[in-house]
């Protein structure tokens, strides 16, 4: 039996770069292929080749046992590929039918006629298990919602191959089973899959072959029932890896940050941080679970100064911080690893040695009276580049260039080469594959040793157990209880999660 | 006091006036409109409209029909908007630089072209204007005829233009591709949309439109061209757009509310109030300026500006 599509040697280089070197991959109908690899491997590269997005240097593309010749998406989408993009591609302020029929010609053409198209998708939402509203506008579907637009965009164009570019990244645990269910339903009707991921569990649980990429380079294919996540792990990093952090005893010592019946609005004007207090030590971190959503991100906007305080209290040492700006925040050693790192914690259009500086440009040793001292930052960043271990051609490329693991490195390198005296840290591995996930909790922990006070923030269970000394649990803006990690289970973290009180 | 105020505002003239005077600009604001939704800003439709009322002018004396200065209008403004469009599309310049540059080029160009085609002298040469056309019947009807039914052709095309814009707008495939790409050119890439090649058409649909509203002015009203003619109605035709939030219905509406205020201050000086008349003429100016300010953050297409940059680049 021939495959339904075999990419054989696809190189693509980009200037510096081999993107792909080589790369041979063969999907079956009702196949889930894993494609397995850290960040900048390659694999969006190569399913961008497959979707006619980009033009392979050398290699051919055989689809259905024919050699085909992909000049832009129209000849993939023709040829029955559809693609669900690592960041969607829908227009938010068109409805969810108008996303779905965008660039198709219409059956009375030129006049625009949503009616068939409407109950097109109410059959394939049916078929597929798809719930979505045709008439709803994008803006306003959750990110798991727009995911299924993505999908019936691409059944409706009659893709037999589905391509999904790290489709879980940004979803919930629950909406992860839905799309899994979704999936298998796809496969059982006889439609291929791509399915790319850096996280092994997801690969474990949905695929039938893994493809494993890395630097550009296929390391295997191989039957994901005949391996396990310990090789898959070794083939995607190149070495060993340890599930379980080795956390060195460290003993706490005074109060860092004290925090007093706080109280924070939400961009909406609503409560969204209800009266919480806690404190967090010297050597401590304190991880605070919970789902997305439920005050997390505003709790940490307002120890940063980046939100305003409407009650209660926050001591930082020996200040009184509640009313404090970023800037004097800075002076009291307060580093922030924002959860949004693309658009609050590095200016994309900037270099990396420039956003090594970034909030700090305008003193010593960086700048007197306003003139910069170009060569003390480039010395800052050289230095910083080789002790976070950023993987760039040189300082000045643009951050923009980065993968999102080397950007994180820059946020960790410029705001904890300071030696702060508390990191808030919101979710700094979400979107990281394996490696750079263990770089920045290897990171975490350096600074807990070294006597850092630390607010981590996941909303990662595994996480939050694995690298807290206690645990704070958030639910609809108020703490449900602070426990230590060895003294609970994982249920009874997810009943406080859904709201249970913890009685102590 | 009062009564002279109900004498100003109450009276047929000043709608007659205000819909002939809303008219070119609400040409060049359909044209800009298509565009801006396409993601492309254009403040060019002044230069654009220039183009268009110099063209019209010379073509219609030099061939003594005035549809063939507006034909030559149009191709004009055709000309320059594919200028515009190739600086701005395939070369990917800032846009309101490329503008402002247009413009300039647009008002140097019309100065020179005119003294080269009808030399120093003859500045002042009428040429044959295009007819007003009373619709048989309606304009027969008393009040309402001679107020709405006895205008320039292109007074009854510019509205019935407005409907169509729409309609492309909302019930064609086309008009959803143009919004696709004003919001997310990338989105619309990856469905196999031809994002520059809708910017070219948007582009150009733009200068045809602001030719003839600057014909208007030229071979429309007057029988003569004057450098500068345009006088800023390209800038207020760009806010209209603005002040119309990105819509073919609002974008007429600004557009008559900005005719109307040009109407009133024309109004005011022939009534003869005491107010210098330096402050009259900048009455339509304020009123945009005022409307822009009213309209606070309204939501441009996402991808206003930005040039684009193809997939595999
Ligand atoms: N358009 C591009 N121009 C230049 N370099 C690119 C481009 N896209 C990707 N790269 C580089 O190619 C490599 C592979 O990237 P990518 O395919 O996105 O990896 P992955 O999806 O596995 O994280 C990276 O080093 C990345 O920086
Ligand atoms: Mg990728």
């Amino acid at each position: 039996m021939t495959a339904f599509l075999r990419a054989e040697e696809i190189t693509k280089i980009f200037p510096g770069v081999v993107a792909n070197d080589r790369i041979t991959i063969e999907v079956e109908s009702g196949e889930i292929h894993a494609l397995l690899g850290e960040n900048g491997a390659g694999k969006t590269t190569l399913v961008n080749i497959l979707y006619g997005l980009h033009r392979p240097d050398s290699g051919r593309i055989v689809l259905r046992g024919q050699e085909v010749q992909l000049r832009s998406s129209r000849d993939a989408i023709a040829l029955g590929i559809g693609m669900v993009h690592q960041h969607f591609m829908l227009v938010p302020p068109l409805t969810v039918a108008e996303n779905i029929v965008l660039g198709m010609p219409s059956p009375r053409e030129p006049l625009l006629d949503l009616r068939p198209a409407s109950r097109e998708i109410s059959r394939l939402s049916q078929t597929y298990g798809l719930e979505v509203d045709p008439s709803a506008r994008v803006w306003q579907l959750s990110v798991g919602m727009q995911q299924r637009v993505e999908i019936i965009k691409a059944l409706y164009r009659g893709a037999d191959l589905l391509i999904l570019d790290e489709p879980t990244a940004v979803l919930t645990p629950q909406e992860i089973g839905d799309l899994f269910n979704n999936l298998r339903r796809l496969k059982a009707e006889g439609h291929a899959v791509i399915f790319i991921s850096h996280k092994l569990d997801e690969v474990m649980e949905i695929s039938d072959r893994v493809t494993v990429l890395r630097d550009g380079r296929l390391v295997n294919t191989v039957d994901t029932a005949k391996t396990d996540k310990a090789s898959l792990a070794r083939m995607m990093v190149g070495r060993d890896v340890l599930f379980r952090l080795e956390k060195p005893p460290v003993t706490p010592g005074e109060a860092v940050l004290k925090v007093n019946g706080l109280r924070v609005m939400n961009d909406r004007g609503q409560t969204a941080v209800g009266g919480v207090s806690f404190d967090i030590c010297r050597g401590e971190i304190l991880g605070v679970a919970g789902v997305a959503g439920n005050g997390q991100r505003e709790l940490v906007e307002a120890i940063a100064g980046l939100r305003p305080v409407v009650g209660g209290e926050i001591n930082l040492g020996d200040h009184m911080t509640t009313y404090l700006q970023p800037g004097d925040l800075l002076d009291l050693n307060l580093a922030h690893i924002p959860e949004d790192r693309q658009k609050v914690g590095l200016v994309m259009e900037f270099s990396v040695s420039e956003n090594l500086v970034a909030r700090l440009f305008s003193r010593l040793p960086f700048a007197r009276n306003g003139f910069l001292f170009l060569d003390v930052i480039r010395q800052n960043a050289d230095r910083l580049i080789k002790e976070f271990d950023i993987r760039v051609p040189h300082a000045e490329v643009k951050a923009r260039a980065l993968s999102g693991g080397n950007q994180q490195k820059v946020v960790l390198a410029r705001e904890l080469s300071r030696e702060p005296d508390l990191i808030l840290a919101a979710q700094p591995t979400r979107g990281l594959d394996v490696g750079a996930t263990e770089f920045v909790e290897h990171r975490i922990l350096d600074q807990r040793s070294r006597g850092a006070a630390i607010l981590y923030v996941s909303t990662e269970l595994e996480e939050i157990l694995s690298l807290s000394d206690r645990i704070a649990v958030m639910h609809r803006g108020e703490i449900m209880g602070v426990v230590r990690p060895g003294e609970v289970s994982e249920e009874e973290l997810g009943l406080m999660m859904a709201g249970e009180k913890r009685r102590s | 006091m009062f009564e002279t105020l109900r004498q100003l505002l109450w009276s047929n003239d000043l709608i007659y006036a205000t819909l002939r005077l809303a008219t070119p600009l609400l040409f060049a604001a359909l044209g800009g409109l298509m565009c801006e939704r396409a993601g492309v800003i254009n403040i060019g439709l002044e230069g654009l409209m220039l183009g268009g009322a110099l063209a019209g002018y010379l073509v219609a004396l030099k061939t003594g029909n005035p549809w063939l200065g507006l034909l030559a209008a149009a191709v004009a403004g055709l000309l320059a908007a594919a200028l515009f469009a190739v600086v701005v599309i395939t070369f990917r310049a800032n846009q309101i630089v490329a503008a402002v540059g247009l413009n300039i080029l647009m008002l140097g160009l019309t100065g020179v072209a005119l003294r080269a085609a009808i030399g120093l002298s003859q500045g002042q040469t009428p040429a044959p204007t295009i007819p007003i056309w009373k619709i048989p019947g309606l304009g027969d009807l008393p009040f309402v005829g001679p107020v709405l039914f006895a205008h320039l052709p292109l007074v009854y095309i510019v509205f019935v233009l407005v409907a169509l814009v729409a309609f492309v707008f909302y019930r064609t495939t086309w008009g959803l591709a143009v919004r696709a790409v004003g919001e997310h050119p990338r989105a619309a890439e990856t469905v196999g949309i031809n994002v520059i090649r809708v910017r070219y058409l948007t582009v150009l649909w733009s200068g045809i439109l602001a030719g003839v509203g600057g014909a208007m002015l030229s071979i429309g009203y007057l029988n003569t061209f004057q450098e500068g003619m345009t006088a800023g109605r390209g800038f207020i035709a760009f806010s209209a757009i603005i002040f119309g939030r990105w819509t073919p219905l609002g974008t007429m509406l600004a557009s008559l509310l900005f005719g109307f205020a040009d109407a009133l201050q024309l109004r005011i000086q022939a009534f003869g109030v005491n107010i210098p008349y330096q402050f009259l003429v900048m009455l339509p100016y304020v009123v945009t300026l005022l409307a822009l300010f009213g309209v606070g953050r309204s939501k441009a297409p996402a991808a206003s500006g930005v040039p684009y940059v193809p997939g595999e680049e």
